[in-house]
């Protein structure tokens, strides 16, 4: 059993620390302007994230264990060409989504 | 063209945060269930996701409580989580640093994976847009998820039923975010960050409190920013920068 006190102190302390994190560059920095190398950098922030936190959900899902599996290799492959090919999100998704139970269905 | 106005960017924005409610959804229902099967009542799990509103972050705070590991440890753990929400604020700041104050904490609040991502999608492929059109349009992103983020966290925790294993929810997550990064894979510098990105976090996936992440995002964006600056070098625009 967890205590009350420990609830609301982990509530409290990470919703502080949480916006702290949150409001640290647009805070701090706000409108000045960022030095050229820096902003290059920033640029790739979304596709240098993103991809690396979904990638060890794709590998080794935690639904089976961590084992890898073949439907949910080839819904993210499907997700992502319909993406590259559509540059459409919703279609990615809807691509996605079906290959999943379908190959979760037939394999 | 003319321009958009803020009121149309804010529906906009969010019309293309809600696909996100496939994967806010099911997730927020699952905290629910977990947090009440670890003994929070339906007031604590409630307020955890008003207050914290970060779904991997509650989720690894809440195992670490459930594990009896101090306080002290589980906070910091959890936020080690989080730290990639700097990186998002640092790659919000050219574009919103601008915004009054008051608007930018909101921001601050509102940062989600979800909201980020969709946000800097339409940034990126609408880099003429004006400040005001920004912020509406990324309010416009982060209501169309985070409110569903707390509703699923209080149906969760008043249900307490679990969801049905043969939905595979657990992969909305990877497929949704994936249909995301997809699109925006639009020069040879963000393909090569992205698969930066995958190597590294696979190989340091064995770091704990999800550092590896930490040494992806890093990688990536360096090896998608050097790439750049050698294309523009080569192509005779690169100057001193």
């Amino acid at each position: 059993m967890i205590e009350t006190w420990e609830i609301w102190l982990v509530i409290v302390g990470l919703g502080i620390g949480s916006f702290l994190l949150r409001f640290s560059f647009t805070g701090l920095v706000g409108g000045r302007a960022l030095p050229e190398w820096l902003l290059r950098h920033l640029r790739y922030t979304a596709v240098a994230i993103l991809p690396g936190l979904v990638a060890p959900l794709v590998v080794w899902p935690a639904a089976t264990g961590g084992a890898p599996d073949a439907p949910r290799m080839l819904a993210a492959a499907a997700a992502l060409l319909t993406g590259l090919v559509t540059r459409n999100v919703l279609a990615a998704m809807f691509v996605g989504a079906a290959t999943l139970y379908l190959a979760l269905y037939l394999l | 063209m003319t321009p958009s106005t803020p009121n149309r960017d804010f529906w906009r924005g969010l019309r293309d945060g809600l696909p996100f409610l496939l994967v806010i959804t099911p997730f927020g229902l699952l905290f629910g269930v977990v947090a009440t099967e670890a003994g929070l009542n339906v007031y604590e799990t409630l307020s955890f996701s008003i207050v914290v509103i970060a779904g991997a972050a509650q989720f690894t705070a809440l195992q670490l409580m459930v594990d009896d590991v101090p306080a002290l440890i589980t906070l910091v753990s959890a936020l080690a989580v989080n730290l990639r929400m700097a990186m998002y604020s640092a790659a919000l700041t050219p574009y919103l640093g601008a915004a009054p104050v008051w608007q930018r904490a909101l921001i601050a609040y509102f940062t989600l994976d979800q909201s980020f991502a969709t946000a800097t999608a339409k940034y990126e492929s609408t880099p003429d847009m004006a400040l005001k059109n920004r912020v509406a349009y990324f309010f416009g992103a982060a209501l169309a998820v985070s409110p569903a983020w707390w509703v699923a966290t209080l149906a969760g925790a008043m249900l307490g039923k679990s969801i049905p294993d043969w939905m595979a929810l657990d992969f909305a997550v990877p497929i949704t975010f994936l249909a995301l990064i997809a699109p925006m894979l639009r020069t040879l510098p963000h393909v090569l960050a992205a698969l930066v990105s995958i190597v590294v976090a696979l190989v340091f996936a064995f770091l704990p409190y999800n550092l590896g992440l930490l040494v992806a995002g890093v990688a990536g964006m360096m090896a998608g920013a050097e790439l750049e600056r050698q294309l523009r070098m080569r192509s005779g625009q690169g100057g001193t920068s």
